[in-house]
């Protein structure tokens, strides 16, 4: 059957081919006529443009290729979108579903009147002649529905017994088999049970194929929904992209975008690929890659991300990533990995469910033995429904689907926020840490300093002026905040000579013939240049954490200029939040203590570690672990990378380099400390998850396989019915599943 | 007699499913793969065919997985010892690149560990 399944598939998807060599419209006859000659294509259709070949029918791919080959070309399969081929998945997924509830319908249509009879009218013996016939009848119709709803489960069983392992299949297999046998066996030769166990269970055998298959079935759709998060990342990915050809807009297959090439977005269109914007300015929503909320001001040199949403304006710009090499790709193959990485929580579960089945098949035996020495008559009727009961009632699925299933939605769930998790490691750590390390720059300021205050007695554009003329050349940040704020103001630069950079004191120039040095007090004094008040008037502005700089004129100082990394709007915000979560905040920076205290002050991080070399991030998350604590880093990845590995779970805020991607557990897809909390509390949802799925599946196993064995029996005078066991057994993974889909109910307490 | 008879058949059972599925001897020959050769995967009926595959270790190697099996379980392989997995897509070839790593056994599974196979890496 799954033969025939499987050749119409191919049957009624069709195979596309890449070609190469093909220039005309003769090339196409030619391969079409050759292709078409393979045994097995219906139908073979060349495509100029796309230079693509679609054939139809069930001949090999291979046959297919030799043909276009022999006719003088060449040619590969295309591969497939992952989009296409999640389509693909999806009908597939669907025609299952279907046969399964097919499977189901067929073999409850023939358990639910059987049973219902033996409930009605008690006559499910086999006493005389009649009976065995109308009995053997009933038990062929069964064998039927055995054999096409669940001839899966048999053939599974099978084919994993003879590699020694036992599955799922295995216990719904025997559990079946058995009781199907034992009641042709009454059937057959009643004569050798006592009267009161001429009992059949055809019924039993039919209903437990039905129920399962159905719960299997509601699975496969429950199961389809977990990973509805990739799919929401999927469908973020444009089909076509209008690329500038020739001075005219193009619209084309966004496979066939090229790096380099220019490409227009209008106002309310998705960015197609990764580049950088030439022309045109606009606000693009990157919420659903980055889970910021304000929508980011491009224009001119900013980069872009496929699959954001360009709001206001049009935009031109360059395509400079494509394909597998765009970031919207790269996050979706991470959270694919992610999410089918292990839990360390996991671990005796899946201890337990690798053993799992051979031990119920031999606690069933025990069970059965039992009822066979010690229980009351009918006891070769007891047996059996133990026996089966056992088999059906013990669900591995539950046990092994617990993890898994929450990790899946958990995961995709954070990437949907902008938090991608590299491992189910990673996830289980985040939940429990003690102490989070935060490197200052970049993560509670902006980053970038900017010169704050100017103070002198001249004109203090005319400084300005000098200073940024002075640091035109120079890649230092705080000359980067001087250069910038000239520009601000719109001041000219002039032209600078004798350039002179002293490490650690600052630097000189001529500019105009006028000496200009601008650098710290060292320099100053090294200059021999008198402070005269201006320290005085420099610790003032020093006030708040800002850097001070001195510029002198032709030996005379001329004035101060401070220099700050403005603090992050919403770090205070997201510092409270952390601390909610029951994190201690220990600030890091290679800042002077002055600097790094005043942030400190105004972000009540009552922890400071300033005046640090690259090398100390590491030394000092260390020594918080050898004091027992569960360590968690939030850094850039630019030159905290060692600290970062080194914690127990390493941030990369921003995403901004490939490096801190590789070395971080954790990759946030915005520069905000908000990011992190929303971590820390999507991974402890997704715990608390985990543990009530495996918590439900352990009590349910230990609760369910000594009922079924019959430990309430003396309460109850009753053994438990092997279709409710069959039943239980099918409702507890469909439990599994649907506990796990809740998390997508998951929301950060983040205030909008 | 007929009381006896039920008990010796329930414990040969029992030890039967002891050594047959933990004790006794589980074909160690498996399927060899020499370099550059092209190795196929069949995800069917509950099992990984083959399900223990030798390869030269410190190369890095491809797996073709082709899973002909609708049952979900059998979505997802999973190498934990590596730290890799795939989605496998139904009635068609899935690539799983393996790094070059040390010499052993890394067994994959299914997410449930149903689905059993070893993959072992020679010096």
């Amino acid at each position: 059957m799954r033969e025939r399944n499987m050749t119409r598939e191919q049957q009624s998807a069709p195979r596309v081919f890449r070609l190469y060599g093909i220039t005309c419209a003769g090339c196409v006859h030619k391969i079409e006529t050759a292709v078409q000659r393979v045994v097995g294509v219906r139908d073979a259709r060349v495509n100029l443009a796309g230079k693509t070949l679609t054939v139809r029918g069930e001949a090999e791919p291979r046959a297919c290729i030799e043909a276009v080959r022999s006719a003088g070309y060449d040619a590969e399969v295309a591969k497939q979108s992952e989009r296409e081929l999640r389509a693909q998945q999806h009908k597939e997924e669907i025609y299952h579903y279907h046969q399964l509830l097919w499977r189901s319908a067929f073999a409850l249509l023939v358990g639910v009147p059987l049973m219902a009879w033996g409930l009605v009218t008690a006559k499910v013996s086999v006493n005389t002649p009649t009976d065995q016939l109308v009995w053997g009848t009933m038990g062929l119709i069964t064998l039927a529905v055995l054999i096409f709803c669940g001839g899966h489960f048999f053939s599974g069983a099978w084919k994993a017994l003879r590699h020694h392992s036992a599955t799922m299949d295995t216990l719904v297999a025997l559990g079946t088999g058995a009781a199907w046998l034992f009641s042709m066996g009454v059937v057959v030769l009643p004569q050798l049970l006592p009267e009161s166990a001429r009992h059949v269970y055809f019924e039993a055998s039919a209903m437990i194929v039905g129920l399962i298959s159905l719960g299997q079935a509601l699975e496969v759709r429950a199961r389809g929904r977990t990973n509805a998060a990739v799919e929401k990342l999927l469908q973020l990915q444009d089909s076509s992209a209008r690329v500038l050809r020739d001075g005219k807009e193009v619209d084309i297959p966004i496979e066939q975008v090229q790096v380099g090439d220019r490409l227009r977005v209008r106002p309310g269109e998705k960015i197609p690929v990764d580049g950088e914007v030439i022309e045109g300015n606009s606000r693009v929503d990157e919420s659903m890659l980055t889970g910021e909320p304000v929508p980011e001001k491009k224009s001119a040199g900013d980069s872009l991300v496929a699959g954001t949403l360009n709001k206001n304006g049009s935009l031109l710009f360059r395509a400079d990533k494509v394909g597998d090499e765009t970031r919207l790709a790269q996050i979706i193959e991470m959270v694919k990995n992610a999410q089918g990485s292990r839990v360390p929580i996991a671990r005796l579960a899946d201890k337990i469910s690798a053993i799992f089945v051979p031990v119920v098949m031999v606690i069933a035996v025990v069970a059965a033995l039992i009822w066979f020495n010690a229980g009351p008559e009918p006891r070769a009727a007891h047996m059996l429904v133990v026996l089966t009961s056992v088999l059906i009632i013990a669900c591995p699925c539950a046990l092994g689907l617990a993890t898994p299933m929450s990790v899946m939605v958990g995961v995709g769930k954070g990437a949907e926020y902008g938090v991608l998790v590299r491992n189910g490691k990673a996830l289980q750590q985040s939940c429990n840490l003690d102490v989070l390390v935060v490197d200052k720059t970049g993560t509670l300021t902006e980053g970038s300093p900017r010169l704050t205050a100017i103070d002198t007695d001249g004109d203090s554009d005319e400084l300005l002026q000098l200073l940024a003329s002075l640091e035109q050349g120079s890649e230092h940040p705080l000359a980067e905040a001087i250069v910038s704020a000239a520009h601000e103001k719109k001041l000219a630069l002039q032209t600078l000579g004798d350039f002179e950079a002293i490490t650690a004191h600052g630097v000189s120039g001529t500019i105009a013939g006028r000496r200009v040095v601008l650098g710290n007090t060292k320099l100053i004094r090294r200059e021999n240049i008198p402070m005269g008040t201006w320290q005085a008037r420099a610790d003032q502005l020093a006030e708040g954490g800002r850097s001070i700089i001195y510029a002198a004129v032709d030996g005379e100082l001329k004035g101060v200029v401070a220099i700050a990394d403005p603090v992050r709007g919403d770090a205070e915000a997201a510092i409270g939040r952390l601390r909610r979560l029951g994190l201690r905040i220990e600030m890091l920076t290679g800042d002077n203590r002055a600097s790094a205290e005043a942030v400190a002050r105004r972000l009540k991080i009552n922890q400071v570690h300033a005046e640090l070399l690259p090398e100390d991030k590491e030394r000092i998350v260390a020594e918080l672990q050898r004091g027992g604590e569960r360590v968690g880093m939030v850094g850039d990845g630019i030159n905290d990378a060692p600290a970062l590995a080194r914690a127990d779970v390493g941030f990369a805020i921003g995403a901004g380099t490939d490096v801190a991607i590789e070395s971080a557990d954790v990759t946030l897809m915005r520069s905000s400390l908000h990011g992190v909390a929303n971590a820390v509390e999507l991974s402890r949802a997704t715990l608390r998850n985990i543990k009530q799925n495996l918590f439900g599946a352990f009590i349910y196993n230990t609760l369910g396989i000594p009922i079924a064995a019959g430990i309430l029996y003396p309460l109850t005078g009753m053994l438990l019915s092997p279709i409710v066991a069959g039943a239980a057994m099918a409702l507890s993974s469909l439990t599994v599943v649907s506990n796990a889909n809740r998390l997508r109910l998951f929301k950060p307490s983040e205030p909008h | 007699m007929e009381v006896l008879w039920v008990n010796i058949i329930g414990l040969l059972l029992i030890a039967w499913i002891i050594w047959w599925f933990w004790l006794g001897p589980k074909h160690k020959a498996g399927k060899e793969v020499a370099g550059g050769e092209k190795l196929h995967i069949l995800v069917k009926d509950g099992v990984y065919e083959p399900d223990r595959i030798r390869m030269p270790a410190g190369r890095p190697a491809t797996l073709h997985f082709c899973r002909e099996d609708p049952n979900p379980c059998s979505e997802w392989v999973l190498f934990p010892d590596l730290e890799i997995s795939a989605e496998l897509a139904l009635h068609q070839e899935t690539l799983v690149e393996i790094p070059a790593s040390a010499p052993g056994e890394y067994p994959f599974t299914c997410q449930m560990q149903m689905y059993r196979g070893v993959l072992v890496l020679e010096p």
